[in-house]
């Protein structure tokens, strides 16, 4: 896709661009080609100590559509518009954890609509368009690298 | 480390009423007053994260230990000679992938220009043995390192990812040989973390892998006091976790439910491990007849009565109401069965207990640990012992 569609966090940023959000929704939907399902353990070419690097396949599918299994961490706040997916379930011990202890491949998922929080225990597909690079939540000053945007899920 | 008590979750500080967690009133850390009187060396050294409490200890003043990122800043400030641990991602800045900070400070290049040699794994850590800068920075993994029992044996955890971790023998060799170039002496703090990070999800046989690790790191400290017998060695844990070996597991008594095969008292005879290549750790982890080990807490988790395999246990996992449930992935290994949590549903794993805790050492000083002791009198001891005064002139 050559043209970036607006998001819906984007709508945070601009406000008064709905209209606009559901048309281009609409028409990326109508040319929607096949979706390329991506692992948790093909996010990464390179491992390091000195920082990871994205595979070749994250950055050749950045800005299509992708869809992912792992398990939906539960909202930082509650009136988070996005939450985090994970390989595995969370359990961060509440009192040596921090926010900033979730595991290095985590990808965000923002919602294209709100959807209700999938019990911990079962896998969810995620599908919508991958974003790639450096971002951060401006309600929540959540630093993400990788996120699934326009998104919807489903129980895998 | 400092000898005062102070808050939950607060690092070298009295805990104050305001909300910002680097403004609390300061108190000197050990590092800080070796600095201060005179030209010994300091090392800190952590299976964990560095950043993470005990290493953070050494160095730092927070409200909150969970400040890693300012944590980072603080070990520059006080510059140990040797700093090995996890981590990096702390060290990193934002834009790199796998980096937890949230500015664009790059700590692996400010510890560089500062003269640290920088090791990554295991073989640049015994190249950096090598170095005549005389200070180290060796990081092996983004956060805590994997366990003994999965680097060494199982594989499990992000052993893939990080394949060529030292473990917590070899870095405290390399601490010592050193830090004890020195000629005025060294502190040398030295955690075994993963003893308490395996405690919190009950995974035991991760847990006492690592205790026998950090045996065989005391052993290390031992050998070494033997050649400079001016060193003063102390063993202790800084909080104990409510958990017992009980008797064993034996796969082969008869019965239908896996408690049925819990031995105590005379029954449960003697685990048949075995150390064939005589390296210290047992040859097979799920052996037929193992340690039957209990916590006295925990949230909702299925008990499988067997050493978690294919990684790291992770007892609970949370709801949409940010209650820990019981991780469901464990139901169907045979014999599991539903422990109903006596924690309330915000806990996700066995917490930290308050029981006494045992202090072992060894060494110039040593006579001065004796009968029952506040812990934060141990500093007392080590003060004492390292003469630590002000400045004469
Ligand atoms: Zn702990």
């Amino acid at each position: 896709m050559k043209q970036r569609p607006i998001t819906r966090r984007k709508l945070v940023l601009l406000g008064s661009a709905v209209a606009l959000v559901k048309m281009t929704g609409a028409s990326s939907a109508s040319t929607a080609t096949a979706t390329a399902t991506l692992g948790f353990d093909e996010l990464y070419g390179k491992i390091s100590v000195l920082g990871l690097s994205f595979s070749d396949k994250v950055k050749g599918l950045a800005e299509a559509e992708v869809s992912m299994q792992g398990f939906m961490a539960p909202p930082l706040k509650a009136e988070a518009n996005f939450f985090v997916l994970t390989e595995t379930p969370m359990a961060l011990c509440p009192f040596c954890s921090s926010d900033a202890d979730w595991p290095d491949n985590i990808v965000v998922i923002y919602l294209d609509e709100a959807q209700t929080f999938e019990q911990a225990n079962a896998p969810i597909e995620v599908s919508g368009r991958l974003e790639v690079g450096s971002w951060t939540d401006p309600e929540t000053g959540f630093v993400s690298l990788l996120r699934i945007v326009d998104a919807h899920f489903r129980t895998a | 480390m400092t000898g005062h008590k102070t808050a939950v979750n607060a690092l070298g500080v009295y805990a104050d009423r305001t909300k910002a967690s680097l403004d609390d009133p300061r108190v000197e850390t050990i590092a800080e007053a070796l600095r201060r009187t005179g030209n010994k060396s300091i090392g800190v050294v952590s299976t964990a994260e560095v950043e993470d409490a005990t290493p953070a200890a050494v160095v730092a003043h927070t409200r909150l230990r969970a400040d890693k990122a300012d944590i980072v800043g603080m070990f520059f400030v006080v510059k140990p000679e040797i700093v090995l641990g996890g981590g990096s991602a702390y060290f990193l800045p934002q834009s790199t992938p796998g980096s937890k900070r949230k500015d664009d400070k790059d700590y692996i290049a400010m510890f560089r220009d500062a003269g640290y040699t920088l090791a990554t794994d295991k073989t640049e850590l015994v190249a950096a043995k090598g170095t005549n800068t005389g200070k180290i920075l060796g990081l092996f993994h983004t956060g805590n390192m994997d366990t003994t029992l999965d680097r060494e044996f199982l594989k499990k955890g992000s052993v893939e990812k990080f394949p060529n971790q030292p473990g917590l023998v070899e870095m405290t060799q390399t601490a010592l040989d050193q830090l004890s170039k020195d000629e005025d002496g060294f502190f040398l703090m030295v955690e075994a973390a993963s003893v308490d990070k395996m405690s919190h999800p009950m995974d035991w046989e991760r847990s006492l892998f690592e205790t026998i690790e950090f045996d065989k790191a005391v052993g290390i400290g031992m050998e070494f006091a033997k050649t400079h017998p001016d060193t003063l060695i102390v063993a202790t844990g800084d909080h104990t976790h409510g958990v017992s070996i009980i008797g064993t597991i034996d796969d082969q008594k008869p019965g239908e439910e896996m408690r049925d095969k819990v031995g105590v008292y005379a029954d449960a005879g003697f685990p048949n491990y075995t150390d064939e290549n005589g390296d210290g750790y047992p040859d097979k982890v799920d052996v037929t007849r193992r340690l039957a080990i209990f916590a006295s807490n925990f949230p909702d988790y299925y008990e499988t009565f067997r050493p978690k395999l294919d990684g790291p246990f992770e007892p609970a996992v949370q709801n949409g109401a940010k209650q820990y449930i019981a991780n469901e992935k464990y139901k169907d290994v045979p014999g599991a069965v539903l422990r109903v949590g006596n924690l309330p549903k915000t806990a996700g794993t066995a917490v930290h207990a308050v029981d006494d805790v045992v202090l072992q050492a060894t060494g110039p000083g040593a006579e001065e640990f004796k009968g029952y002791m506040e812990e934060s009198d141990v500093y007392r001891v080590l003060a004492d012992t390292l003469a630590l005064a002000p400045a004469t002139n």
